[in-house]
């Protein structure tokens, strides 16, 4: 590996740390700014004495900046207080449920890259014909279909008319199926979408003629020189849906009972168990943020035009 | 084995728009040959064409006959082993014609592979060959090193190393030195002379200056509008053009050691393709047309040795006065 992509991936690394850091600061002044938290973190019939000695415990009583220090160094140990619903960590709450939104996540993007890309390479060497155009349509179709009603749609037919699917809970393998396909629908129009423009993009370049003028068969120019091109904007792109795929997991979980991430953060925002709605927010910055510093680590990887000077001057 | 390479008839359409209007020309072994024309004459599709290297929406017909084979009626699957192996090409703009995600070896290596058969260490060892051949300097360093490191001009010595990995029997250089420095431009051009004296391998350079084509070749054709007017051996063309359009071309030539300068000293622009004039093509732009030239279109036919021009006002020819006074001698013989 060259020096350039070690530079490049310090300087992320730094960045993600920063941006985490941020991330608690804003949960911390968000709690801070909504007044005496132990109003908010102790139910409403807890005695004044109690509430008192939860202050003291917790440095409620103490000045803002050694709060805010504590709060970082609880965060750092992974210590964030109790649920009020159930009396365990929220940390282990949240520790139980992210295999599950892992698996449900990892299963939909695995089955959303897999539809789209074959999709959208195929539309994008079809360029202009009935078949590119169906695709386009498909495409459209999945990416502009809500989850919820993707979610509602797939139980009334495979759970209700059919019944050869479960609509809720996560007992068995079946059970990952319908929350699976209704989260990686419309992440794979937003694919196919992508794959197609990439694809389209890369095909047009001149060096892919050079690789054909050299005599590349079709599937030698895409695979090596296509491909690798594509790969770049193609990560980008993966980067930014890991959030998008997160926050459909929210929805999917609560129509399927998953018992995953997205359905703890509604749980306990219903039952206003603020401990655990913030370690679930902690916890999905965490997922995202350590999801795009793989992205970068990969990108720098990858391509060997990857500089600091591009990094300090690109996105992402 | 090596073949002549021969064009017959060569038409090509972009959506109902005729582009190449029957192009005839022949290649032989180890010649030389320029392909001169304002852009947007049809060179580079000529030879994108021949190599079946056009968009699918392009339609092609005609034939390209290498040794009694038409490559326009070969499948995909054969003409792969011709390109790159019997004919090579290389492009214009040498940064963007390779990848850039690939190292120098590899892109060099995916030839040799391909055409010579080498696997592992004979294709570092070639690649290093070649690069060293081309002039690269420290050539088993930058064997790892990808396109982004290096300069214009050591991209297109890449690109030819590329393109001589193949050993073809022809190499077509499209503008090879029209995106560099006019320093780096003379190198170039040096180097593709050189490479080809040393391999025996037939030449076909494209470019819209006829400087750059008589530097290096011994026979030149002249496009207009998707068609041959005129071709000739250069010193030939040098000295008696005669299509007016070559004429002004040569007009438009500076003094030897002038700026060299782009070919639009003719007054006029180029007639888009769809609507072409329905006589001569270059009628609009001539200053010998006459009312046949507005009817008429010219055919390409032969005014001496190895010499053929399409025109068909005899007048706008200053070497049409010893033509035709040879023809009377003829005929009071015969
Ligand atoms: N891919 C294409 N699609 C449509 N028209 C094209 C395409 N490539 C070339 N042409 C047209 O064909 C004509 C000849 O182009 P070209 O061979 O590139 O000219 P030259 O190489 O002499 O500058 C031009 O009118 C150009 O617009
Ligand atoms: S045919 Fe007529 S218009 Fe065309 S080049 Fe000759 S003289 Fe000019
Ligand atoms: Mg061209």
């Amino acid at each position: 590996m060259k020096m350039s992509s070690l530079k490049a991936i310090g300087f992320r690394a730094v960045r993600s740390l920063v941006t985490l850091l941020l991330c608690v600061t804003l949960v911390f002044v968000i709690l801070r700014a909504a007044g005496d938290p132990s109003e908010e973190l102790l139910p409403p019939e807890t005695p004044p004495d109690i509430r008192q000695e939860y202050r003291v415990q917790w440095g409620l009583d103490r000045p803002i900046v050694v709060q805010y220090l504590n709060f970082l160094s609880r965060v750092a140990r992974g210590d964030l207080g109790e649920s009020f619903a159930s009396d365990l960590p929220a940390t282990e709450l949240v520790m139980r449920a992210i295999p599950k939104t892992i698996l449900l996540g990892g299963s939909a993007f695995l089955l959303a890259t897999l539809i789209g890309m074959s999709l959208g390479v195929t539309a994008a060497l079809r360029h202009g014909t009935a078949v590119d155009r169906s695709l386009i349509a498909a495409a459209v179709l999945g990416y502009s279909m809500p989850v919820f009603f993707l979610g509602i749609l797939l139980i009334l037919v495979f759970a209700l008319q059919l019944r050869v699917l479960p609509s809720s809970g996560s007992s068995s393998p079946v059970h990952l199926i319908l929350p699976t396909i209704t989260l990686a629908l419309p992440l794979a129009g937003r694919v196919a979408r992508f794959a197609r423009t990439a694809t389209l993009e890369v095909m047009g370049k001149p060096f892919i003629r050079t690789a054909r003028a050299k005599g590349l068969g079709q599937l030698a120019v895409i695979l090596g020189h296509a491909l690798p091109n594509a790969m770049v904007p193609l990560l980008m792109f993966f980067g930014i849906e890991i959030g998008l795929i997160l926050s459909g997991a929210v929805v999917t979980e609560t129509i399927f009972a998953w018992p995953g991430l997205g359905r703890l953060l509604v749980d306990s925002v219903n039952m206003r168990d603020l401990p655990v709605v913030q370690a679930v927010i902690l916890m999905i910055t965490l997922i995202i943020v350590l999801s795009n510093l793989f992205v970068d680590i990969l990108h720098a990887l990858l391509d060997p035009k990857v500089s600091l000077a591009r990094t300090l001057g690109g996105a992402g | 084995m090596r073949g002549s390479i021969t064009l017959e008839e060569l038409t090509v359409s972009f959506n109902g728009v005729r582009v190449l209007h029957g192009i005839d020309l022949a290649i032989g072994p180890g010649e030389t040959l320029g392909l001169v024309g304002e852009s947007g004459s049809g060179k580079s599709v000529t030879w994108l064409a021949a190599l079946g290297l056009l968009p699918p929406k392009a339609k092609v017909s005609g034939r390209v006959m290498l040794n009694d084979r038409n490559l326009l009626d070969m499948p995909d699957s054969k003409l792969t082993g011709i390109r790159g192996g019997r004919i090579a090409m290389i492009f214009q703009d040498p940064v963007s014609a390779l990848n850039p995600m690939l190292t120098v070896k590899r892109q060099i290596g995916e030839t040799l592979a391909l055409h010579r058969g080498l696997s592992g260490a004979a294709i570092k060892a070639e690649a290093k060959r070649l690069l060293d051949l081309v002039g690269i300097p420290d050539a088993e360093r930058r064997l790892n090193a990808y396109p982004h490191e290096f300069s214009g001009g050591q991209n297109q010595r890449v690109m030819i190393a590329m393109a001589l990995a193949g050993q073809p029997d022809l190499l077509v250089a499209d503008e090879p030195t029209t995106a560099l420095d006019v320093t780096i431009q003379a190198q170039i051009l040096d180097l593709l002379a050189l490479t080809q004296r040393e391999t025996g391998m037939a030449l076909v350079l494209i470019s819209h200056d006829l400087g750059v084509v008589s530097q290096v070749c011994d026979r030149v054709a002249v496009m207009y509008a998707g068609r041959i007017v005129e071709e000739a051996p250069v010193e030939r063309l040098f000295e008696h053009p005669a299509h007016p359009y070559s004429q002004g071309l040569m007009g438009s030539l500076p003094a030897i050691d002038g700026p060299r300068r782009r070919l639009t000293a003719i007054g006029g622009t180029v007639p888009d393709a769809s609507s072409l004039p329905a006589g001569c093509s270059f009628a609009p732009r001539c200053a010998f047309a006459e009312t046949q030239c507005h009817e008429q279109i010219p055919l390409l036919a032969g005014i001496g040795r190895d010499h053929s021009v399409a025109c068909l006002v005899s007048e706008a020819q200053p070497s049409a006065a010893i033509r035709y006074s040879r023809q009377k001698e003829q005929r009071i013989e015969a």
